[in-house]
């Protein structure tokens, strides 16, 4: 006990239904995140850090072991996991605001207190002045952050994201880490993050995962000490970048 | 100039070439007798013809005993048409068991049926309306399952992921992404509605503009044969306009041409 959320011997075959030979997508992992920790799964594409994230999700079985969150075990997808995904996922016809208000309405929480704490997170990624807006009239940045103010809305122990900021363009996307982070010092979230990308995952994590694919497995963890926010041209932050570059490189 | 008036002006210009083309070459014809001129009246004529018609009254009797049994039997499709294909493009279990009985019926044309709904429920209203039905169900059912099915899985797992469950999914996730589909069903059903009422009329009816027209072919009455024709070709045209502003004002949040900066 004490972990936030345990991954425990989890092992993922899938079996192509064209009878090829079956993939060994994650192989005996295991992995233990704390409360209020960052935590970011770094690896090439094909490494299962995806997969991982969709059975933490719910969104997959895994074919061996388990995965609980504070202490119970995950049987499908819920609402005390919040899932953050690549392409934004909003729900066009919604406007921001029912986006936001999404999960609380499903829950049968009353119109006002959903519009009360949906204007607390749209307030939070700056992005209140949106609020009737439709999710085709914002830039991929704005949508991305209205993803995450949906997921945070419902208040969930923990924030799933996978690859979130792959769509975006260069500068979008180092403005929205900042943004992340922030949102995350204000809110004590717990996060599961997962990216291909070195720097992303040196500016945001408390820890990175590094994995290997083929089968998909945990190569080294690294403890990312730095002070927030970060510059990601500090000589510390240079230095952790090569020795992540160096293992992914020889695994 | 907006390239929007542009449009409209080449448009309208198009229209009131071809009419007065039309117009031009009946009276040329009137003069020449090329040919009967009974047999190809031009525009003045049906305006003359059609006024005359309105004035006995028969021409609105006619329009209204049409669209009756249009918007009856377009409901009565639709509302079984649209439940039974969200239910179908939603359960997987329940599309192994329509599709097969649908496909069976769907390459019968409505009008096959025709003599078997006369025998069945007589000649009058009932029959031609529920054959109406018959025919605007299948585009409509197909559009809907196919809407439906056409589910982003990512919205899925969004909703799922947000505490949604089967039935909150349906109304919040499913039904809004089968609404294009369903539009587009609606829109073809009514089309084809059309088709068959003017079709049956023809055949089989005491009233309306299908029976209109024949009931002027064995009068002679050219004239009136086009001003029926021409009257379903501007109330279809009209249904269309409305079906698409209706399509315009709920589909809102679809284009993605709009895009801001930040």
């Amino acid at each position: 006990m004490g972990h936030k959320l345990e991954v425990i011997g989890v092992r993922q075959v899938f079996r192509p239904e064209d009878g090829r030979a079956p993939v060994v997508a994650l192989e005996r992992f295991d992995l233990a995140v704390d409360d209020g920790e960052f935590v970011c799964l770094l690896g090439p594409s094909g490494c299962g850090k995806s997969t991982l994230l969709n059975i933490v999700a719910g969104f997959v079985r895994p074919t061996e072991g388990r995965v609980s969150l504070d202490g119970l075990e995950v049987t499908g997808p819920g609402r005390d996991r919040g899932v953050v995904f690549q392409e934004h996922a909003l729900f066009p016809w919604f406007r921001v605001g029912q986006n936001v208000e999404f999960g609380l309405k499903m829950a049968g929480v009353p119109r006002g207190e959903r519009a009360r704490i949906a204007d607390r997170y749209l307030e939070l990624v700056g992005l209140q002045p949106f609020r009737q807006a439709f999710p085709k009239e914002l830039s991929g940045g704005m949508k991305q952050r209205v993803a995450i103010a949906r997921a945070l809305a419902n208040d969930p122990k923990i924030l799933l994201m996978d690859e979130p900021f792959g769509a975006l363009d260069a500068q979008t996307r180092r403005l929205m880490q900042d943004e992340l982070t922030k949102i995350w010092a204000a809110t004590g979230k717990t996060v599961l993050f997962v990216t291909h990308a070195i720097e992303e995952s040196l500016l945001l994590a408390d820890r990175v995962v590094v994995m290997s694919p083929r089968p998909g497995r945990i190569d080294a963890v690294l403890d990312v000490p730095l002070p927030r926010p970060r510059s990601d041209v500090a000589g510390d932050f240079v230095a952790l970048k090569a020795e992540l570059q160096e293992l992914l490189r020889h695994p | 100039m907006s390239h929007q008036w542009r449009t409209r002006i080449v448009r309208t210009t198009s229209v009131t070439l071809f009419v007065l083309l039309w117009q031009a070459a009946s009276a040329w014809n009137v003069r020449r007798q090329y040919l009967n001129p009974i047999l190809f009246p031009s525009p003045v004529d049906m305006v003359r013809a059609a006024y005359a018609e309105a004035v006995q009254g028969i021409l609105w009797r006619d329009i209204v005993a049409s669209l009756a049994r249009i918007f009856q039997g377009f409901a009565i499709g639709a509302l079984v048409a649209v439940p039974l294909g969200c239910a179908t493009g939603y359960f997987r279990r329940l599309e192994d068991w329509v599709d097969p009985i649908v496909e069976l019926f769907r390459p019968v044309p409505p009008l096959a049926l025709l003599p078997l709904f006369i025998i069945w429920l007589g000649i009058g209203e009932v029959s031609k309306i529920l054959l109406i039905a018959f025919a605007v169900f299948f585009p409509i059912f197909l559009n809907t399952t196919e809407g439906v099915r056409s589910m982003d899985p990512l919205h899925l797992r969004a909703a799922l992921s947000l505490g949604a469950n089967r039935w909150q999914i349906f109304t919040n996730v499913a039904a809004w992404s089968a609404l294009p589909g369903i539009i587009v069903g609606l829109r073809l059903g009514f089309a084809l509605g059309f088709f068959v009422l003017v079709a049956a009329e023809l055949i089989a009816a005491d009233s309306g503009l299908g029976y209109r027209i024949q009931e002027s072919r064995n009068y002679f009455l050219v004239d009136r044969m086009f001003v029926g024709a021409a009257v379903i070709g501007v109330l279809g045209f009209g249904f269309n306009l409305v079906l698409r502003r209706l399509e315009d004002l709920l589909l809102r949040w679809r284009s993605t041409i709009v895009q801001m900066q930040v």
